[in-house]
């Protein structure tokens, strides 16, 4: 039949500092999108959370938004379409930035905010009666009992990111898959180079998916 | 035309003497922790057993070996004279026994269960519910199975509610179900596991009017009941169970009213709530 | 101050309709395909026969770990040339997503049949039922009730997905978007109009959704027991 493909995986171990170079990309924007991603969206979670309906109705409208469109759409629309509303042109890395964190804050935002409301009651009540404001409430009293609640889901997150940084290619942002990309047009190996690359992924992120299989299973023996 | 079947007849015993069920040397084990530790036991044909005994006792583990809910560890039980399983012995457990897929569920077709949580399909109406064994594992036809089951919902005096769905019944209704659909498939023995314990305190009469019923025609049952008073009225064999063996057993006089053994008389003390 | 032109992105409105059909026509594809085999891959991974069980955890772990991107170029790039065939967008698309989806479904499908309580499976198989029929006749009909709010939140999951076929030159909306801009040099308009097609089609989604998911915990067969 078919003849057995020879596997050459010389090509990339010679290159494997373009591929170290991309890691680097991978991580760097995992990171800013990461931070920016959960900060937004505790600010948004929390948004949604509050009662006055001049801080609500936007924070629902930023949700909704961010979470039905896809995130590819996201980040062409940063790259290709804001520069022309700005005096200056956007960089792939804002452009990827931008797109995967504003998605990741629109989901946190909703982790937050069924962590936070699967507590409340009770808790913030018993705080309020000893004289807390509703600020200290919530820092002292709520979210530390919600934050444990919303690990797995929040672990989730970020794995999700993590394997959304390949979106970034989409703009040329020097990300693990763009060098794939780059190494696999020189050497004529996208079979090697592609493997490789799923490869690196699975294996960065499998430890962190059985973490958190671990953790729901923690959680949740403790969780009366 | 078609008529419809007499609701289910008697099991016959395959030889007069030879017990319907027999149960030889049976030991059950859950990893560590021995349950059953040496069952023997003999139920003729028409015979209306009450197993009575603590919780832990193992009377559960003992009803759910007699239609392999549960494996046993060791031991046979033989229906109609033919023992289930294969003989597989080891060095570390002597007594036993193999059991396939398919034997069991051969057996399971002759020996029906009640469940005290009733476990009644929610996706089908009660008729649905009754004509599944015999439209799925008799492989009936749709005519013949919607008449048997209505003549045997009508038994449990539930005719109106055919097209009702579990979620509509009450607990005394699933259970009269649930006691309709297992005797729709013509069994040979009658398993009944607590089955009032989950109901509300006036639901259980009306579920243990049906099971009398059933045994005034002379069915082969086995109960495990908390029910004493019924036991007694009802019952032509108790057995009491203790720390997995058969601790006393005799008529529903000689345990219930004139316990030999103190344990029982213990147990009988403990939940007296009633007169015989 | 940039003024607002959306005449260019009506003039080319036809090419915006194809892309979003091709779009709806790759998702529906993967669907069609995804649904079944994850259905398979559940079964397998709950069999007690390792044979099958191992496989189907290797081929569900592998594509829920990897980024779907990966995926697709590997379906595209590198498949071919492994195995000799031609290989079209559109294939290695549905190739890659209809697996992909097959994953996730899995697991959807095996929370559904794990969360049917045991007391059904003891007394059907205490009718006497065969393994299969208990399965057929009494445990996956309650299963998939139970498991529609999370399908149609993968299959949403899935159109947004779809958008990376882009990437492979396959004419989806978001491909015949960005045709469109450089034809136009209109991005700003281009790209907007196709964000607000993308969120109100999947919005619209969405809250459908959500009222399926309304009425079926109405009726007592949400998950939530």
């Amino acid at each position: 039949m078919a003849a057995l493909y020879h596997w050459n995986f010389a090509p990339l171990l010679e290159n494997a500092d373009v591929l170290w170079a991309g890691a680097i990309g991978t991580l760097r924007l995992f990171a800013i999108c990461m931070v920016l991603g959960l900060t937004l969206g505790l600010a948004v979670g929390l948004g949604r959370h509050a009662r006055s309906r001049w801080i609500h109705a936007p924070a629902t409208a930023f949700v909704e938004f961010f979470r039905n469109t896809p995130v590819l759409v996201q980040i062409l629309w940063f790259y290709y379409a804001l520069p022309i509303l700005l005096p200056f042109s956007i960089d792939p890395l804002t452009a990827a930035a931008l797109g995967i964190s504003l998605n990741s804050a629109a989901f946190s935002a909703e982790i937050f905010r069924g962590g936070i409301e699967s507590i409340e009651r009770g808790q913030a009540e018993a705080a309020r009666a000893l004289g807390m404001t509703s600020a200290q409430a919530m820092r002292r009293i709520v979210l530390p009992q919600a934050i444990r609640r919303m690990l797995p889901a929040l672990t989730n997150r970020g794995i999700e990111i993590f394997k959304m940084t390949t979106l970034a290619s989409a703009v040329a942002y020097v990300e693990l898959l763009q060098q794939g990309k780059l190494l696999a047009s020189l050497n004529f190996n996208p079979i090697e180079t592609y493997t490789v690359i799923a490869v690196i992924f699975f294996l960065c992120l499998f430890p962190l998916v059985q973490a958190t299989y671990a953790l729901e299973r923690r959680l949740g023996r403790s969780d009366a | 035309m078609s008529s419809v079947a007499p609701p289910s007849t008697v099991a016959v015993a395959p030889a007069t003497g030879a017990p319907l069920l027999r149960v030889a040397g049976l030991h059950k084990r859950f990893g560590e922790h021995a349950v059953l530790r040496g069952i023997e036991l003999d139920v003729m044909a028409g015979d209306r057993i009450a197993i009575l005994g603590a919780s832990g006792s193992g009377k559960s583990t003992l009803l759910r070996c007699l239609n392999f809910m549960e494996l046993p560890s060791a031991g046979v039980v033989e229906l109609g004279g033919a023992p289930i399983g294969r003989a597989a012995p080891s060095k570390a457990e002597p007594g036993r026994r193999v059991y396939a897929e398919a034997e069991l569920t051969r057996v399971r077709q002759r020996v029906g269960m009640v469940f005290q949580q009733f476990n009644l399909f929610p996706h089908m109406t009660a008729l649905g519910n009754v004509m599944e064994g015999l439209r799925t594992v008799r492989g009936q036809r749709e005519a013949e199975a919607r008449e048997r089951a209505h003549a045997e919902l009508a038994r449990v005096g539930l005719a109106d509610k055919a097209l009702a769905y579990p979620a509509r019944l009450s607990g005394g209704q699933k259970q009269r179900v649930a006691i309709a659909r297992a005797l729709a498939m013509d069994p040979e023995v009658l398993l009944f596991d607590e089955p009032t314990s989950a109901l509300d305190p006036e639901l259980v009469g009306e579920v243990l009017r049906v099971i009398r019923s059933l045994a005034e025609e002379g069915r082969t049952m086995l109960l495990v009941t908390h029910e004493i008073g019924f036991a007694y009225h009802v019952a032509s064999r108790v057995l009491f169970i203790a720390e997995g063996v058969i601790h006393e057993q005799g008529t529903p006089d000689e345990v219930l009213k004139h316990p030999s053994e103190p344990r029982t008389r213990a147990f009988i003390d403990r939940h007296r709530e009633f007169d015989f | 101050m940039h003024v607002w032109n959306f005449a260019p992105v009506w003039a080319n409105a036809d090419l915006l309709a194809l892309g979003l059909l091709n779009t709806l026509k790759l998702t529906g594809a993967a669907l069609a395909f995804g649904i079944p085999l994850g259905l398979v891959l559940a079964l397998m991974r709950l069999s007690p026969a390792r044979l099958l069980s191992w496989p189907a955890s290797a081929v569900i772990e592998v594509f829920r770990t990897t980024p779907p991107l990966v995926q697709l170029f590997w379906f595209f790039f590198a498949l071919p040339i492994l195995i000799h065939v031609e290989m079209t967008p559109y294939v290695a698309a549905v190739l890659t997503f209809s697996i992909q989806s097959a994953a996730f479904f899995a697991e959807v499908f095996r929370g559904g049949i794990v969360s049917v309580e045991r007391g059904q499976w003891e007394a059907a198989r205490a009718l006497g039922m065969a393994p299969r029929q208990v399965m057929r006749r009494v445990v996956l009909p309650q299963a998939v009730k139970r498991m529609v709010p999370a399908f149609l939140e993968r299959a949403i999951e899935l159109m947004k997905t779809t958008t990376l076929v882009a990437i492979i030159s396959y004419a989806d909306l978001l491909f015949q978007t960005n045709e469109v801009a450089q034809k136009t040099f209109r991005p700003l308009e281009v790209f907007t109009v196709t964000a607000l097609i993308y969120f109100f089609v999947i919005f619209a989604a969405s809250t459908l959704v959500q009222g399926v998911e309304r009425r079926l915990a109405a009726s007592g067969e949400g998950m939530a027991r």
